[in-house]
This record gives C-alpha cells, sequence and structure tokens, in this order.
C-alpha cells in the first residue's frame, strides 16, 4: 500500500489470521472429526487436533466404508453430483446469457412482461414450492433423470439479473461501432458481448456451480435410482439414523472428500471469479 | 425499467432469446407456484383425496395464530442479525485483505472456500461445534463462566442460528467487497494520502462511498439470502426453537407444509412471503434503477 | 482426458451392476421407500436381499428417501402424482394421516386375506400391532421398527454416589433422591430425556393410565380432545420444571440431541427409547449402563405398560394384483421369527411377533445382553387399556411441535406447567379440528 507502518500491517494481519480462523473454523473441525475412531466423537468435547485415524477413515470412506453405511460408492455419488452440478450451472447460464441480451438490446412487445415474468422467480426458493414442483416433474416422466435433478433448478432469475445489469454497462459506442462495421444482433453478441462477458460467466459458474453441488431435498424427491444419488444425499443418509448414532467418522470424512470439487473449482476460478465481480462494478 | 439507447430491430430473434428462459420459468416456476397459490385457498388432505374450497379461511387462521405474528418480529431480527454481522466481518476482512502485499492471495483462498461448504453439512458441523455438552464453543464459553446452552435459552439460539447463518454468506460477501474495492482506482487513495489522510481516514471518505453500489447489492442479496435461504440452517440446528424463538418465516413455511403436511396453511403462509418479497423488490428496484448507477 | 472416461466406464459399470437384479426379467418389481440410514438401512438391504433370494417371483427394491418426514411426504408428492412406491415405511405420528386416507392406502389385513397369505393376527405382539388397528382390531399396517421408551442409568456413577448400582429407581421420587445423591457425588446434572413429547407426556399418560386425549386417545373418533393437561400431568411437568432450576433434570434438546449428556456423564441417568441400546452401548466408554423400567408417580398406583415409537409399513394403493401377492409374500417373510429376531437383537427394536421373541429368548440373546428385555416387559406387563394402546391423532406432527415448543417454555421458566400445558392442549386441539375438517 501507500504508507508502511509495520504497526498497521501487523494490525492487517491478524484481523486476517482471526477471520481466517473464525471462516474456516468448521471445516478444520469437520476434518478432525474425520481423523477420529468413531466412539470418540460424542462423549467428550471434540478435540482441536486430529487423531491418528486419517488413512483409516477415508481409505474405508473412499472403499466401501460408506457403502456398509448405507450409501451407494463415493465415486458414483460424486459423478451425480458433478454432472448436476455442471448442467445447471452450464444450462442456466447458457439461458440467461441470452435472455438477458434480448431484454437489454431489443425492444420488442412484450419486454418488460417477459422480464418481470423471469424476475418473479427470485421470490419464491424451490424449497417452499417443492411438491407442486415435484407434481410437474413427475408428470413430464423426468423422474430419476439428469434432466430431473437439473432443468428445474434452472428456473430461477439470478443469473439474467446480473448479465443484465451488466450489458447495461457495456458503452454503447461498442454497439454503435459494430454496427458501423455492419455486424448484426447475433455476430455482435458472439464477438463482443460473449467475449466482455468472460469473467462474469466465470463468476457465474462458480456460484451457479456449488449451488447445484450442494442441493440435498430435490434429489432427493426425485430420485429413486441409485444410479443417480447424489454426495449431498449420501451424507444426509449416513446422518438419518433414527434411534442410534451416526457414523460420524466416516460423515465427516465423506463430508470433506465432497467438499473437494467445489472447493476446487472456487479456488481455480478464483482469479477469473473476483475479476468478473470487479469488472460488473467499474 | 432501464435499457439501451442503442438497440437492434429484430422481429423474431428477440423472442427466440427470451424463450428458453421463459418456458422453463413457465413451466417449473409459474405453473407449480401457481399451484401453490391455488392450494392456499383449499382445505385439503395431504394426499388431495378430499379438497374443500375455503376461501380465505387459511389466511384467518394465520392471523389469528399469535405464534404466526410472533414469527414475524424473529424473522426481522434475525435477518437484520445476519445481514449486519456477515457483511460487517466481510467488509473489514476485505478492507484488511486489499491492504496486504505479502500473502494476499493465501489469505483470499482460505477466506472464500467455505463457501464451497453444502448447508446439509453445515448444519452438521454447527450442531456439534454448538452442542451445550460436547461443543467447542459451549466448552470454551463455560471456561468463560457463561453457561451456552440453545435448547433452554431463546437468545443462546437466536445468536446461533445469526452465526451459523452469517458464517455461510461472509465468503460472498467479501468477494464482492473485495472486487469493489480492488476497482477503485489506486491514484485516487495515493492523492488522499498525500493530502495526510491516514487508512482510516481514507476508509471512511473515499473507500466506502465509492463501495455504495456494491453495498446495495450486498444488502439486497443478503436480505433475500436471510429470508430465503436460512431454512436448512434452521431446521439442522434449532428446529425453530427452543419455544419459537427462531421459528422464522420461511422455516416455518418449510415446515408446516414440507413437514407437517399442512399444505393450505403453509400454502397461505407462502402468498403472504411472496407479497412481502415483491413489496421489498419493487421498492429496492426503483431504488437500484434511479440511485445505484452501474 | 483418459480418467474421466475411466471414471465413466466405471460409473456406467457401476450403474449396470446396480441394476443387475431386475435382470431377471420375469420377476415383478415391488418398491419400498424406507428412512432407515446408516447401519440401519444396510440391515434392510440386507432383508430384502433374503426376500430376494428366498422365492424368484418377486424382486423387492429399497429406497431410501431421507429421515421419516422425507418419507412420508416424498411418497404422498409421488401418490399425487400417481409415482408411489408399494411399500413406503411411515413414522408412528403420521399413522392417523395415513388411516383416514382410506383411497391411498390398503390395509394390511385386508391385503393377506385377497393375496391368500395365511396370516394370523393373533401370532402378533398386540402391545405392538395395537398402535396400529382399527376399531374392530384389524391390522391395518405392518409394524416394523418399534422401541418404547426405558430408563437407562450409569452404574459406575450410582456405585460412587452410594446408590445401589443393580436397582434403578422405580418412581419420580426415588429419581429424585438418586439424583440428588449422584449430584452430591460431583455428577452435575441428575437425569435428562430424549424425545420429550414421546417419554414425558405420551408415554407418561400409558404408563399412569391416563388419557393423552379424549375418545381413547382418538382411537374411537377424529373428534378426540387433547387431555394432557390434567392434574397428575401438570404435577409431572411443574416437578421436572422445577428440577430443571437445579438441574436434577437437564433439558437437553429435542430428538435425541440430549444423548451426550449421558454418554459424557453429565447426566447419571436418561430416558429413551429402547433402541437406543446399541448406539449407548458403543459410546458409554468409561461406564457401566444398566437399563431400567420407566419411573412412575406411586400416588398414581401401578404402572400400566408402555406405548411404542417408531415406525410400520403401509401399503398404497394403485398398484397390481401380482405386486400386492409380492408385498404380501414379502410380509410373511418379514413376520418369520428368524428374520425378526435377528432385526430384533440387530437393531434393539422391539419384535413384532411371540415366535420372535421366544426365539431370541432361546437364542440367550437377553442373557448375554442384560436389560435388553426390560422394553418387551414393560410393554406386555399388562393388558393394554383404552389409555395405553397408543395415540390417534391427526396433525400429530405439528402437535409434537407444538409441545416441544410449550415445554421448553415451561423448562426456561416462561411459562408455568399449568399454563404451558393449556396452551399446548389449545393450539394442538386447534389442529384436531383442522384435520377432523379434511378427514373423511
Amino acid at each position: 500500500m501507500i504508507e508502511n507502518r509495520p504497526i498497521v500491517t501487523l494490525v492487517t494481519h491478524i484481523v486476517l489470521l482471526l477471520g481466517v480462523a473464525a471462516v474456516a473454523f468448521p471445516i478444520w473441525l469437520a476434518f478432525v472429526a474425520s481423523t477420529y475412531p468413531v466412539d470418540g466423537l460424542v462423549s467428550g468435547v471434540l478435540p482441536l487436533w486430529p487423531g491418528d485415524q486419517f488413512w483409516i477413515n477415508y481409505g474405508s470412506a473412499l472403499t466401501g466404508g460408506v457403502e456398509a453405511a448405507g450409501s451407494p460408492p463415493v465415486l458414483l455419488m460424486m459423478m451425480n453430483s458433478l454432472v448436476m452440478a455442471l448442467a445447471i450451472a452450464v444450462g442456466k447460464i447458457a439461458i440467461s446469457i441470452i435472455s438477458a441480451y434480448a431484454i437489454v438490446y431489443f425492444s420488442f412487445p412484450f419486454r418488460a412482461t417477459a422480464f418481470w415474468i423471469i424476475f418473479m422467480t427470485l421470490m419464491l426458493p424451490v424449497e417452499v414450492r417443492i411438491l407442486p414442483t415435484y407434481e410437474v416433474v413427475a408428470n413430464l416422466g423426468m423422474l430419476d433423470s439428469y434432466a430431473g435433478l437439473a432443468i428445474p433448478l434452472i428456473a430461477s432469475a439470478t443469473a439474467t439479473f446480473l448479465f443484465r445489469q451488466f450489458f447495461l454497462t457495456i458503452p454503447d459506442e461498442l454497439l454503435e461501432a459494430a454496427r458501423v462495421d455492419g455486424a448484426g444482433a447475433l455476430r455482435f453478441f458472439f464477438d463482443v458481448v460473449l467475449p466482455l462477458s468472460r469473467t462474469n460467466v466465470a463468476a457465474l459458474f462458480v456460484i451457479l456451480f456449488i449451488y447445484g453441488w450442494n442441493q440435498y431435498l430435490w434429489p432427493l424427491l426425485v430420485t429413486t435410482d441409485e444410479s443417480y444419488y447424489t454426495i449431498v444425499m449420501g451424507i444426509q443418509r449416513m446422518v438419518a439414523v433414527p434411534d442410534s448414532e451416526p457414523l460420524w467418522h466416516l460423515i465427516m470424512a465423506t463430508a470433506i472428500l465432497a467438499m473437494i470439487p467445489p472447493v476446487f473449482v472456487v479456488i481455480a476460478m478464483q482469479r477469473l471469479f473476483v475479476k468478473g465481480l470487479v469488472e460488473t462494478e467499474k | 425499467m432501464q435499457h439501451k439507447r442503442v438497440i437492434f430491430q429484430g422481429r423474431v430473434l428477440p423472442y427466440f432469446l427470451v424463450l428458453p428462459q421463459l418456458i422453463v420459468t413457465l413451466v417449473f416456476f409459474i405453473w407449480p407456484a401457481s399451484q401453490a397459490l391455488y392450494q392456499s385457498v383449499l382445505l385439503e388432505d395431504a394426499f388431495g383425496l378430499s379438497t374443500e374450497f375455503v376461501w380465505f379461511e387459511n389466511f384467518e387462521d394465520l392471523f389469528a395464530d399469535p405464534s404466526y405474528l410472533n414469527s414475524f418480529k424473529t424473522t426481522v431480527v434475525f435477518s437484520l442479525g445476519v445481514t449486519t454481522l456477515s457483511m460487517i466481518a466481510a467488509l473489514v476482512l476485505a478492507a484488511m485483505a486489499d491492504r496486504v502485499v505479502r500473502g494476499a492471495t493465501a489469505y483470499k483462498t482460505l477466506l472464500i472456500w467455505p463457501y464451497a461448504v453444502a448447508p446439509a453439512v453445515a448444519g452438521v458441523l454447527w450442531w456439534f461445534i454448538f452442542n451445550p455438552t460436547i461443543g467447542v464453543f459451549a466448552y470454551a464459553l463455560r471456561q468463560l463462566g457463561y453457561d451456552w446452552n440453545h435448547f433452554l435459552s431463546g437468545s443462546d439460539a437466536m445468536i446461533l442460528v445469526i452465526i451459523a447463518a452469517s458464517w455461510k454468506q461472509v465468503s460472498y460477501n467479501f468477494l464482492f467487497f473485495l472486487a469493489g474495492m480492488q476497482a477503485i482506482p489506486k491514484s485516487l487513495i495515493e492523492a488522499a494520502a498525500i493530502d495526510g489522510a491516514g487508512p482510516v481516514k481514507r476508509f471512511w471518505t473515499i473507500i466506502f462511498p465509492l463501495l455504495s453500489p456494491t453495498t446495495f447489492f450486498l444488502l439486497v442479496v443478503n436480505v433475500v439470502y436471510a429470508f430465503f435461504e436460512t431454512f436448512g440452517i434452521v431446521h439442522a440446528t434449532t428446529s425453530g426453537g427452543p419455544a419459537q424463538a427462531t421459528n422464522i418465516l420461511v422455516f416455518k413455511v418449510y415446515n408446516d407444509g414440507f413437514i407437517g403436511l399442512d399444505l393450505g396453511g403453509s400454502a397461505a403462509q407462502s402468498v403472504i412471503l411472496m407479497l412481502i418479497v415483491i413489496a421489498l423488490t419493487v421498492v429496492q428496484f426503483r431504488y437500484i434503477e434511479r440511485k445505484v448507477q452501474y | 482426458m483418459r480418467l474421466d472416461r475411466r471414471i465413466i466406464t466405471w460409473a456406467a459399470a457401476a450403474a449396470f451392476a446396480g441394476s443387475l437384479p431386475q435382470a431377471a426379467l420375469a420377476a415383478t418389481e415391488i418398491e419400498w421407500w424406507h428412512a432407515m440410514g446408516g447401519k440401519l438401512g444396510e440391515k434392510v438391504n440386507e432383508i430384502a436381499e433374503g426376500f430376494n433370494a428366498s422365492q424368484s417371483d418377486y424382486v423387492l427394491k429399497p429406497v431410501y428417501k431421507g429421515n421419516y418426514t422425507e418419507t412420508m411426504t416424498a411418497a404422498i408428492a409421488a401418490f399425487r402424482a400417481e409415482q408411489q412406491p408399494a411399500i413406503v415405511q411411515v413414522f408412528e405420528v403420521g399413522t392417523a394421516s395415513m388411516m383416514s386416507a382410506k383411497g391411498a392406502i390398503k390395509p394390511v389385513y385386508q391385503l393377506m386375506e385377497e393375496a391368500g397369505e395365511p396370516f394370523d393376527p393373533a401370532d402378533y405382539l398386540s402391545s405392538v400391532t395395537g398402535y396400529y388397528t382399527d376399531a374392530e382390531g384389524n391390522m391395518l399396517s405392518m409394524p416394523f421398527n418399534s422401541s418404547t421408551p426405558v430408563l437407562y442409568y450409569n452404574k459406575t456413577a450410582f456405585q460412587k454416589a452410594g446408590l445401589d448400582p443393580d436397582s434403578p429407581p422405580a418412581t419420580w421420587p426415588e429419581v429424585e433422591a438418586a439424583a440428588k445423591k449422584l449430584q452430591a457425588a460431583g455428577y452435575p446434572c441428575g437425569f435428562t430425556t430424549g424425545w420429550q413429547s414421546w417419554v414425558q407426556l405420551e408415554n407418561f399418560s400409558a404408563w399412569h393410565n391416563v388419557p393423552f386425549a379424549t375418545k381413547a386417545n382418538g382411537f374411537e373418533g377424529v373428534d378426540t380432545e387433547l387431555a394432557f393437561n390434567s392434574p397428575l400431568h401438570v404435577k409431572h411437568i411443574s416437578t421436572m420444571a422445577s428440577w430443571q432450576k437445579d438441574k436434577v433434570f437437564d433439558y437437553g434438546g429435542r430428538r435425541s440431541d440430549s444423548a451426550p449428556k449421558f454418554y459424557n456423564q453429565e447426566c447419571g441417568m436418561y430416558m429413551n427409547s429402547s433402541a437406543a441400546y446399541a448406539g449407548i452401548k458403543a459410546n458409554a466408554k468409561d461406564f457401566e449402563f444398566g437399563v431400567g423400567q420407566l419411573p412412575y408417580w406411586p400416588e398414581a398406583g401401578k404402572p400400566q405398560n408402555s406405548i411404542i415409537g417408531g415406525a410400520t409399513l403401509w401399503v398404497l394403493n394403485g398398484h397390481s394384483d401380482e405386486e400386492y401377492k409380492g408385498v404380501a409374500r414379502f410380509f410373511s417373510y418379514l413376520s418369520s421369527p428368524e428374520v425378526q429376531a435377528d432385526w430384533h437383537q440387530f437393531t434393539g427394536y422391539l419384535p413384532i411377533t411371540h415366535a420372535a421373541a421366544k426365539l431370541t429368548k432361546e437364542q440367550g440373546f437377553y442373557a448375554k445382553n442384560p436389560g435388553t428385555d426390560v422394553a418387551i416387559m414393560q410393554m406386555t406387563a399388562h393388558e393394554p387399556t383404552a389409555n395405553s394402546k397408543g395415540l390417534r391423532l391427526g396433525n400429530f406432527v405439528q402437535i409434537r411441535d407444538v409441545i416441544n415448543e410449550e415445554l421448553e417454555a415451561i423448562w426456561n421458566g416462561d411459562k408455568t406447567a399449568q399454563e404451558g400445558l393449556d396452551e399446548a392442549v389449545e393450539r394442538g386441539n386447534a389442529l384436531l379440528r383442522k384435520f377432523e375438517k379434511t378427514a373423511n
């Protein structure tokens, strides 16, 4: 920064470290819990330092311990989560970017109506209208399919809203120049708008991927076929053990494993993600 | 509604472009949501075997129910708590992260990855941390002389759900604030520094005002989050208890409908919730459109 | 990218393997939605595999559908969309909702009769099936996992406190005395409870032979009204509230959230489901524990019998006769002494037939696991009365929520026991009236 006073720098680092500690603490605890044998976890205050069962617990989580606890194989569930999260992220970005483009760059009858219809979806989260939505999906024969898992969750306006906000910031001069070059609406979209939106797309991708990955109630309702189970469902399944104690060590190990893909996406796309947000703000 | 000065002329193309989203929205949102609306004037058993049209009886029942009115108050306290806590924490952290030169990426990474944790998993973690008997947090408080028991004390329970809900949101807010700060031209800040403004003064006179669009956007996002997306956390930690101390509106909708299978009553609550949000969004939308130009 | 392809091939193989049992094309598939996660889910799969191996006409496919409420809601949603499974596991509080949905369910006695499957209701423990029979005594659903609350106590702590580790307190005054001695010996709390409504009000009523609700606890009509604000109930709850102040009793949360208090040796006594036995055994690391019957108030006379909790299997309408034959065949298999005895011993749930109880005894299970028979003794001590047959209340899930809320307000001193219970009765009655309107 501008000045370099050691005391200010020190305070800055201390605050950040405290923040990191507070924010990461629950996850650290999950990791710690995943390194202990099963019986220690609910009969004493949880320790803060990892135990010695790391290899055993993770080994068993990956090689069938979870199946023994009543779930399909972890890797299969992670695959399904991946397909679902990707479908939601890609599908939603695709339909949102074109509809936002139409709403910002065209003037057509019922433009405002279309906008408000789409915008209304911000107002009711899936879980509140989940039963009628299930009926619709069942009537369309989409139970036990990736389409049934993903498409209903695409019906939300957040991405459209963000793209619209971003498109409004693109200088009109660009469009005028493109026009002079004789570019049509589609060419302008592919040559100018899409490349400019690259970072926004990345930011949304991260948000939506995580949203899709973390879904629980919806996949639970629409699947009865184990080959479509997702990992978060699998974790809940290990937790929901009426009248007995869950196998917390395996649950935590699976939870940590389930965190890897979304965390990887967040970290890998961090630069683009933040940049996308910065550009929206300009 | 805001619009470009320069636009394309197209007869068919714009419809093609909005069509996919409109179809998805109509089929998977408007259709089921309108069924939910219709449900709010029905008295029906869970299986849909007997249905009676009851006009506004479900609504009358709701407003005659003191616990429902109480839920409003709880929701306001909760939303204020979550929004304030998660935004202030994020703002402080972003301001600090914007200052550091060394280790900036490491800090950033460590601060944003909790964003990736599934709420269903986070709920389990909070159960562990705050459990009055085995929880680390409860243990620490006991050492300090405070007997933490969110199973018994309504205020303890409220603090718990606010912390749990905010935790999930801090990473998100942090990213937006940091992005906003990094977008502020360094020359502005340097100029202020030359004029002798210290870091705190610079923050309040330059950075914070320039962040107002971000702050406003986040305010909307956080309120919507606290209102709608937090029932998972409440469900996993307090189930609305003790004695309704954390029974926020959206949890009540979920609980009465999905768990209690009182479809009419739950639908009536969704309608009221929707009206509140429509009102909120219209106000906010006008405000965004007018005051905060992106 | 080679890795990706490998994963996909592998996943496809796994998916294929998952569908293998269906390869026997001639067999009729029967879906069974259940709420058993973890080890119990594994056991459910084992039972299904056992059934599938025992015959070749039907393939039973167990599907996990989340916890009890999620499973029930999923089945109802599926029924509305005509995608319902043949069998669904529903917890006891959902009984009235299922029963009143006459067009949606196929009563078990009728199913067995139509399928020509040998079926004698007298083979079953009446204290278990009684909860799920209609007014004529016909079995409507097949009990699957049933348990009843018992008193667990820390024997090691009892010894340290100068109490007899082999005689758990039988009455509430004895509980108080034992709790005070435990506290004097350095244990912070006397006792805690899981499932407060189920243990301290529902079972309390049956155990003391007082009505929880009018009309024989709802068995004789949907116009029932709650009755758990009687003087005896108020006395019990207000005494517990006063105990909460000096931690003779310490509230530890809804459901079984209080369990760590017992594991951790914070509380020396713990009332919860008999099926919690295995969990306690696994977690009671540094102490011995014993099992006793639920305490009673001596002035109310000798205890009656306790009632069950848990879940039963309901058969849903809308399937072919062929499938129903398979379901009936499966229920016979499930009721066989060997399957029942194994399930009972593995899970701690009650056996549903006399034969299974007898077999378990012959196998020496009770001798090897002292205390596991307390639940059965408690359930079968007396012939159930109108107050101890079970509960049949509509909207019971929400009524339990109301009770939880009011009890919590009583424990934390916001309300007196009388106020809280009156309020719970009033709010609960409103829910019952609402249910009455949609029923029949």
